[in-house]
Order: C-alpha cells, then sequence, then structure tokens
C-alpha cells in the first residue's frame, strides 16, 4: 500500500535533516551553505529516494563528510559532482544528466507542449471551410428557401 | 465465524460482480428493463457483500483476532483503538479490500443514482463497473486474500508500523482510494459511451459530477499524506516527489484536465475525443498508481516484501482493462464529431492550454517515475530522477499554467477579445506587481524567484476574486445589485472561484515556505537556548513518559520573541516497544500562518540533546490552499445543473 511504500522509501528519516547537525558542520558559513546546497542533488545510496542532507543512514554521513572536505579545500561543484560520478555512477545524482540517454527524460515535457500547439494550430486552422457552402450546397439552400416561400 | 462469513461474503461479492456483467449486457443487447434492472440490483449486492466482509475485518482487528493471517502481522493488543480499526486498510491486502470497497460502492451509486440517465448508457456503465469490480474482486478473493485463518495463530501480533500510527493516517486511504475509484465510473461512462456511440454535451454533464467528486476527495487524500509527512517525518518537507507520491499525483492531475475538457465538450460539444481520452486516463492512472505502489519495482534498494507474482497480476489487469479502453477509444473516437469552431483567442482555446499543459505536467510526472526503471531495462545503466529534474520541467510548466489561469475564465466562448481581459484583469496584475515589491522591500534575504513566486500567487488570488467582481459587476452597478447578482451566482462558478482561488494560496503558502525557511540546530544541554530566525528557544526539561505502546522521551521547549514568551511547545522522541522502531514526535507552535516546528533528536553525550528548529513561514497554507480547492470541488458538485439527469429531462421537454 502506498503509505507503506513511503515509509519504505523514507526509511530512517524519523530524525531528519541529519545534515544540519553541528558535529558536522563547516566553520566557514559560507562554505557550509554551499555543501548543504550540493547535499540537495546528491542521492543517499542506501537509501530509497533521499538526499544525503535528509538522511541519517551512515554512508550518506560519509558523503557528506567527503563533500564538506572537497568543499573546504575549494574545489568547485562541477569538480564534486564528477568525482562523485566517478565514485558511485550517475546513480548517485538526484538530477539527471543531459545526455543522449536521457534524452527522452528532459524532451519529452516539452514535445508534449509542442504537439499539443501544433495540434491546437491545426484546429484552428481547418475551421474555414465548415463556414461557406459549396455550390451545390448553396444551390439546395436555395430551392429549399424558394419551396417554403411560394 | 466472523473472519469465515467475511470470506464467504467476498466470494459472494464476486459472484454478484459477474451476475452484475452479465444482467447488464444481456439487459442492454434484449433491451430489457426487466434485466438491466437486476443487474443493478446485483451491483447494490455486491457492495453490500463487499461491506459485510470489510465489517468483518474490520471486526478481526478491533478484537485482536490473530488467527487472521492479515491481523497477526499488522495489528498488536497494545495498539489504541483507532489504529486498530485504522490497521484494516493498513496492510497490502485490507487495502486492496477497501478498493474493492470503494468499487462495488461506485458501482451501487451509479445504479441507483443514474436512474435518468439514458437506459443504454446506464446498462453498460454498470456492466463495466461490474466487469472492473470482478476483475479487482477476483484478485482480492485469490491472489491477496485478507480474511485467511493461521493454523497456529501468534498470541500477540507483529504490529503496524509506527509512523501510520497517526491521525491523519488514518483517514488518509480512505479519502485517497475514494478519489483513486471514483475515476472508474468516469472509466465506466467513457467505455458505455464509445460502445453506444454517443458522445455529448449530455453525455458530458454526466461525466463532470463523478470526475468532480473523485478529484476532490484525492485533493483531500494528497493533502492529507502530504500534512502527515509534514508533522511526523520531521524535518518539515511536505512534498518528496517520491514515487510513491507522484502514483497519486498523476491521477490528479489528468482528473483535473479533464474537469476543464469536459466543460468545453458540455459548452461546445468539442474536444469529444479528447475528453473521453482523459476519462479513460484518469482511472488507468489510478491502477497504474495501485500497481506502481505494490508491484515492488520502484523500491529497488529496500527490499519492501511484496509477492512479484501479485505485482505481475496487477500489470496483467492494469493492462487488459487500459488496453481495452484505449483499443475502444482508437475504433470509434474517428466517428465522434469534432464540434463548434472557436477563434485562438477563446474561452476554449485559454481551455486547450491547460489541457497541453497539464498533459505535459503528468508526462512529466509519469516520466520522472519510471524512467529509471526504463533506462535500467534499456543499458543496465542506473540513474536517479529526484527534486531537481520536477523543479526544472514540472515547475516550469505550471508556471505556465498559472500565468494564463486568470484570464481563461474572463474569455467569451468562441471568440474572445484579448484587450478587454487585460482591462478587466489590470487590478489582478497590480495586486501581483504590489505582493512581489511588497515582498523584495520587507522580507530578507532577498530572493528573486521567491519574489516572482509571491507575486504569482497574488496574481491567482486576485485574479480569481476579479473574475467573480466581473461577473456581479461590483464597483459598476449600485451594491444592492452586485449583491443580488452575487447570490445568485451558480455553485458551479462558485467552486471554480474557490478551486482557483486555493491554488492562488498554496502557491503563495509553497513560495513562502521552500524560499524563507529559516533552519537551526544545536545540541542543547537543559537550559540551553537556539535562535531561529526572530524567536529564542529554551530547552526547559527532557522527562520520560510512557505511551500506550511506547516509551518516550518528552522535551519542553519554551519560544520567546524579543524576551516575551510566545508558546511551549513539547516535542517527543517515542521508542515503540514492539518492532523497537523510534519516531519524533514534532512540537509545532503556530504562530499566524507560520510554524515553529521543533523536532527533539537523540541524547548526545555529556546530558545534551540535539535540537532541530525551523521557522516555516506561511506554512499553513500549504495545506489550507487544497483544502479549498476540495471544497470547491464540493461546492460545483452540489450545483443544481450537474444533478444526474437534468440534462436528460430537459432533452425530453424540448
Amino acid at each position: 500500500m502506498r503509505l507503506r511504500a513511503l515509509i519504505a522509501a523514507l526509511a530512517g528519516v524519523a530524525c531528519l535533516a541529519a545534515a544540519s547537525d553541528p558535529a558536522e558542520r563547516l566553520p566557514d558559513p559560507a562554505q557550509e551553505a554551499r555543501a548543504r546546497e550540493i547535499f540537495r542533488d546528491v542521492r543517499c545510496l542506501v537509501c530509497q529516494n533521499e538526499s544525503i542532507d535528509d538522511s541519517e543512514a551512515d554512508l550518506a554521513r560519509d558523503l557528506r563528510q567527503i563533500v564538506r572536505e572537497q568543499v573546504k579545500v575549494g574545489r568547485s561543484d562541477a569538480d564534486i559532482k564528477a568525482f562523485l560520478i566517478d565514485r558511485y555512477g550517475e546513480f548517485v545524482l538526484l538530477k539527471p544528466s543531459f545526455s543522449l540517454g536521457n534524452l527522452a527524460l528532459w524532451g519529452v515535457p516539452f514535445l508534449v507542449v509542442l504537439g499539443g500547439g501544433v495540434m491546437l494550430f491545426a484546429r484552428l486552422r481547418n475551421r474555414a471551410p465548415e463556414t461557406e457552402l459549396d455550390a451545390s450546397e448553396a444551390a439546395r439552400v436555395q430551392r429549399l428557401i424558394e419551396d417554403e416561400t411560394p | 465465524m466472523i473472519a469465515e462469513s467475511g470470506a464467504f461474503a467476498l466470494l459472494l461479492a464476486l459472484a454478484l460482480s459477474i451476475a452484475q456483467v452479465a444482467l447488464s449486457v444481456v439487459g442492454r443487447v434484449r433491451r430489457s428493463a426487466t434485466l438491466a434492472g437486476a443487474g443493478e440490483g446485483a451491483a447494490l449486492g455486491a457492495f453490500l457483500a463487499v461491506g459485510v466482509a470489510f465489517a468483518a475485518l474490520m471486526h478481526a482487528f478491533v478484537v485482536s483476532d490473530f488467527s487472521v493471517a492479515n491481523v497477526a502481522a499488522n495489528s498488536h493488543t497494545e495498539k489504541p483503538l483507532l489504529y486498530r480499526v485504522a490497521g484494516t486498510w493498513g496492510s497490502h491486502e485490507g487495502s486492496m479490500l477497501l478498493w474493492c470497497l470503494a468499487l462495488t460502492g461506485f458501482g451501487a451509486a451509479v445504479a441507483g443514482l443514474g436512474r435518468d440517465l439514458p437506459r443504454g448508457l446506464r446498462a453498460l456503465t454498470v456492466a463495466t463497473q461490474g466487469l472492473l469490480g470482478t476483475v479487482f474482486l477476483a484478485y482480492t478473493v485469490f491472489a491477496s486474500n485478507p480474511l485467511i485463518r493461521l493454523a497456529s495463530p501468534p498470541v500477540e501480533g507483529r504490529s503496524l508500523n509506527p509512523l501510520l500510527q497517526d491521525p491523519a493516517l488514518a483517514v488518509h486511504p480512505p479519502f485517497l482510494y475514494a478519489g483513486y475509484v471514483g475515476m472508474s465510473v468516469v472509466f465506466s461512462l467513457a467505455v458505455a459511451a464509445l460502445i453506444e456511440g454517443r458522445i455529448d454535451a449530455a453525455w458530458s454533464r454526466w461525466v463532470r459530477p463523478w470526475a468532480l467528486a473523485a478529484w476532490s476527495l484525492l485533493t483531500v487524500g494528497i493533502t492529507l499524506g502530504a500534512f502527515w509527512a509534514y508533522y511526523e517525518l520531521g524535518w518539515g518537507g511536505w512534498w518528496f516527489w517520491d514515487p510513491v507520491e507522484n502514483a497519486s499525483f498523476m491521477p490528479w492531475l489528468i482528473a483535473a484536465a479533464l474537469l476543464h475538457s469536459a466543460v468545453v465538450t458540455e459548452k461546445r460539444g468539442a474536444l469529444a475525443g479528447w475528453t473521453v481520452f482523459l476519462a479513460l486516463a484518469a482511472f488507468t492512472f489510478s491502477m497504474l498508481g495501485a500497481f506502481l505502489v505494490r508491484s515492488g519495482v520502484l523500491t529497488s534498494v529496500h527490499a519492501f516484501a511484496v509477492d512479484p507474482t501479485r505485482g505481475v497480476l496487477l500489470l496483467i489487469i492494469l493492462a487488459v482493462t487500459a488496453g481495452l479502453g484505449f483499443a475502444l477509444f482508437a475504433w470509434r473516437a474517428p466517428t465522434l464529431a469534432q464540434g463548434g469552431m472557436f477563434a485562438p483567442v477563446s474561452r476554449e482555446s485559454a481551455l486547450v492550454l491547460n489541457n497541453i499543459l497539464l498533459a505535459a505536467a503528468t508526462a512529466t510526472v509519469l516520466l520522472g517515475t519510471l524512467y529509471p526503471l526504463i533506462r535500467e531495462a534499456m543499458n543496465g545503466e542506473a540513474i536517479s530522477v529526484g527534486p531537481p529534474y520536477f523543479n526544472l520541467t514540472f515547475t516550469p510548466l505550471m508556471v505556465a499554467l498559472l500565468v494564463l489561469l486568470p484570464a481563461g475564465p474572463l474569455l467569451a466562448w468562441k471568440r474572445g477579445d484579448a484587450r478587454s481581459v487585460v482591462q478587466r484583469l489590470w487590478i489582478a496584475l497590480l495586486v501581483a506587481a504590489v505582493a512581489g515589491l511588497l515582498a523584495l522591500a520587507i522580507v530578507s534575504p532577498k530572493k528573486a524567484f521567491g519574489v516572482l513566486g509571491v507575486a504569482l500567487g497574488g496574481w491567482l488570488i486576485a485574479g480569481a476574486l476579479a473574475e467573480i467582481a466581473e461577473r456581479t459587476r461590483a464597483f459598476r452597478v449600485p451594491a444592492a445589485e452586485t449583491w443580488r447578482r452575487l447570490t445568485g451566482l451558480p455553485r458551479g462558478a462558485w467552486g471554480m472561484t474557490l478551486a482557483h482561488l486555493g491554488l492562488g494560496v498554496f502557491v503563495l503558502g509553497a513560495v513562502f515556505e521552500t524560499t524563507w525557511k529559516v533552519e537551526a540546530a544545536e545540541a542543547l544541554p537543559t537550559g540551553g537556548g537556539l535562535d531561529v530566525g526572530a524567536y529564542h528557544l529554551t530547552l526547559d526539561s527532557v522527562v520520560p513518559v510512557a505511551g500506550p505502546n511506547y516509551d518516550a522521551d518528552r522535551g519542553t521547549i519554551t519560544v520567546t520573541r524579543a524576551g516575551e514568551r510566545v508558546c511551549q511547545v513539547q516535542p517527543e522522541r517515542r521508542l515503540y516497544t514492539t518492532g523497537g522502531q523510534s519516531t519524533s514526535e514534532v512540537g509545532i507552535c503556530y504562530r499566524g500562518l507560520s510554524h515553529i516546528y521543533l523536532v527533539l533528536g537523540e541524547r548526545r553525550d555529556g546530558g545534551t540533546y540535539l535540537v532541530r528548529a525551523y521557522w516555516n513561514p506561511w506554512a499553513s497554507l500549504i495545506f489550507v490552499g487544497p483544502v479549498i480547492m476540495g471544497l470547491g470541488g464540493l461546492v460545483s458538485l452540489s450545483d443544481r445543473r450537474l444533478r444526474l439527469g437534468v440534462g436528460r429531462r430537459r432533452e425530453t421537454a424540448a
């Protein structure tokens, strides 16, 4: 059932926002804020659908430590993410990459909008014919009118 | 004995559902009112029989009859009565029974309330509803029967997950399931109309009340779930783009699209094919949701014990029922009339745009949920699709929809006038701008997206009010005349205004909460303090307390602002004796629309406790907004024009 699965998905979240634990924090608030930004994009690999910002799992703690250390020595966000992908695969990022394999993922929503727009446009375009009568129809209407008014 | 009666009743319900299909179909073919009437009687009987089975299971939970396998696995004698009752639908098997109860209940409702539908359509709708009932009852009886006895019953049950022992969660599934399954009526009406070959304004009017009811119930169900997540999971999140949440969100989006397209079909006879397509899609997404959360395909890491054969069976049910529905659609849809013409700037165009954007949003949620599975099946590569994906795709689509929204109701059918719409909305535009500027001036830190979001919320709320002002010609005619017009507005109009207003309220709350929430955490000794936003918190004491089925540490935290006492809350950290899980019971101090949200964490070395605190500005609006939307649906449902059969009576009179 839905809730059960949600629980499974969020297992171990009973005391969440683990990342805000004062024992783990970096002394520099700017660096800490940057680390937290990165945490939100990194998946806790052993959890169902949680970022390491939220998870209390040991692995998430380790990953947070790795990210914090790298932030501390001044590596860029991209470098840190590349390092994580290198180590754990693309699975580790909650934001899928803009790659060929993910073309459908990123493209389809906008294709739906485009396709819908084209269909709407076509629907708007083909309204002309129904407003006018062809020659035989016009003749029939004329005949009917004449019949009505002898 | 009672459990056996329940099991028997369930089997009886299956037999009655089969009879319902057979009698209704033969009744339709032979044009026999007697046989069709007998089919309706069978529908009512099936509902009563499932009701008996459901009551039997509930009884087993209430008296803790652990000889019933399902009770032994999901209940415990120490559990409070409310959660023993709620345990009835707390497991896979029990929730399937709830699903069947709702399904046969809606079948009985169609049979009972549909007296004014044309006979043929009514018989086929009851037959389709019976077919759905048959399939799901057969699944419940043979593959997931909750009333099976154990040969050697245990002395004590294994209890329900403590996170689920919560009042909001106890009532969340019934709402959600009523919403999910309510879409089945819409599905059945679509199938029946496709077979009858007649989809017109009258059909559309019959579909709307069911779609409205299902959508409103789903709205309330999802909101309850979000609110539960907010205060029970303990870090103030309310939506996680979790596959399970997405599963409930997709039918909601499709139903919202259906409600709008059905208006076009009803008023202008256009989009009939698309409306039928959405009617079929809504219940298909409901079934997809039921499959996704039960099959275990989405819980790859946490092995959540679900029998894979059950998942496969549900997938087959989904493929066959939806497949037949859409095959019928593909066969019959080309014969549907295209309906009235409309200009690029018109109410029709606005509603089509609404549908395009809602469809794209649904596609986004669907892809985001299933893409990891697809990628993995294709080349074995594992990827994750999380909140950042939805923020980049779903959010812009929704923003486009919300920006266009206030203009829609003000446009005329067939051919609208853009300039007059702008004239009518300039006040709303002004309100939006002022709201944004105020947010920019007052709230800190300054965040562009937050400011734009506040402006959008203001735009929606003011736009909804401007529409009412326009309908009542407020400020342009004497107040008495405006009042007369106001009281004369149909309930449907009020419903729409409320729903759009609620959406604006939700946007304001969501934007404020996500943009400007403040977080703080500190390991505090008793007597220690911590600042969050403008508030200061003091941990006065932590004392052990004993609950009915848990032991807890209860903290007492006093909140002050500028030295003045604001409130005192008592967050708890509970350890459930059965199962050994711990949960946190957050303490929320309500300050107007905002919350001070406090979580007592684990005990640390030196007798300190980890205390987490959040200042969640305007968080109440996140939940109030959807409640207003759901209320709008119900108000609209009470509209006299939507009562079943009114359309038909009018037809015969004409």
